[in-house]
């Protein structure tokens, strides 16, 4: 007996569900605000971009979405068995693709940028 | 003191004459006060001998008189009377094959309970002539999980066992819990290598019905949350060889 490799993607989905927890309502805040016109200015487009260039900020967005696509993921995983579709690893096969793509895509715009 | 007639729909089913389960309804003239227990128990005085149900404290210590209440798994001397309608179906637990009637086949959990070596365990000898001590606040960080009395209503609850029994379940688990958590065992790496295993913890969805059907608040699922975890950090110790065991 050994720990399963469902270990990795569980660690990757708390992770993302802890960290989202936190960031995505204030995002949904953010958007809502900018939607009305109401831009903050550490969002206009220029400082936003001043903030994607720098290391750091890189950074900052990769972790928090490569964690987010993960945690969506392994959390539409288990809604999809949850529903009664009982292909688990046909539907684990697809949703991580999607976030293994989702990752690879991520680092490369960050780094165009 | 009102008493009030209940109608019980009972399932009966007795596999060596019976071809499937049915219903059997029996009008009962109870108390307020009692609890569903006793109203089955006035069943198999007064109206008939012949319906098989466990039970043997009548004061939620046994945990022998587990069945489904209205369809959701409950200890029958913890559900009173007054609290439910006029109509009640009281069934055998879900996700376990039918002995007879309201008595349920547990040896597939008893296996399990077995599996997930639920007692201390030490690399060294014990001190001699002394005991592992432990302090109160080490008590108290398992001591919830030590009020399991086995009813096994969390695996009547359980949506994941009911599709898959290969699934260690929740009271299982949550007993590998306590000692993984408590001070004087040192197994829990090696326990973790069952729990964590496919059949383990992953298994589980968090969907928490366990914790809302357990009788004695041991809160299985909280405790499914946190082997998750010690799983996840025990996959990268092991991988990074940082347990200084095998592998």
């Amino acid at each position: 007996m050994t720990i399963a490799k469902k270990a990795v993607v569980w660690g990757l989905f708390a992770a993302g569900g802890t960290l989202t927890s936190f960031v995505y309502p204030a995002l949904i805040v953010l958007f809502l605000l900018t939607s009305m016109g109401m831009v903050p200015a550490n969002l206009q487009f220029d400082q936003f971009y001043a903030f994607a260039s720098s290391w750091v900020g890189k950074l900052c967005l990769f972790v928090v979405l490569f964690l987010s696509l993960w945690h969506a993921a392994h959390r539409l995983r288990v809604v999809v068995h949850d529903f009664g579709i009982r292909q688990d690893k046909l539907v684990a096969r697809a949703v991580y693709t999607v976030a293994s793509l989702g990752t690879v895509l991520t680092a490369f715009y960050l780094l165009t940028i | 003191m009102s008493t009030r007639n209940l109608e019980l729909e009972v399932m009966r089913y007795d596999p060596e004459k019976d071809e499937a389960p049915y219903f059997q309804k029996y009008t009962v003239p109870c108390p307020e006060e009692w609890v569903i227990l006793d109203a089955l128990n006035y069943v198999r005085d007064e109206l008939d001998t012949t319906l098989a149900f466990r039970w043997s404290c009548h004061m939620m210590v046994c945990g022998s008189c587990g069945m489904m209440v209205n369809g959701e798994p409950s200890l029958t001397c913890k559900t009173f009377i007054r609290d439910l309608p006029d109509k009640v179906r009281i069934e055998p637990l879900e996700n376990f094959p039918i002995e007879r009637d309201l008595i349920v086949v547990f040896d597939d959990v008893i296996q399990k309970l077995h599996k997930v070596q639920p007692y201390i365990m030490r690399k060294d000898a014990p001190p001699e002539d002394k005991e592992f001590t432990q302090t109160p606040a080490q008590l108290m960080k398992f001591k919830q999980l030590t009020m399991c009395i086995n009813c096994m209503c969390c695996y009547a609850a359980c949506p994941q066992y009911g599709l898959d029994n290969n699934f260690i379940g929740p009271a299982a688990l949550a007993l590998a819990h306590r000692y993984n958590l408590d001070n004087r065992d040192q197994g829990k790496s090696e326990r973790l290598d069952i729990l964590a295993d496919y059949d383990g913890v992953w298994e589980c969805s968090f969907v928490g019905a366990c914790s809302e059907v357990c009788p004695k608040h041991v809160d299985p699922a909280a405790a499914l949350q946190q082997m998750k975890v010690d799983g996840a950090v025990e996959y990268w110790k092991q991988k990074l060889g940082m347990t200084g065991e095998k592998k």
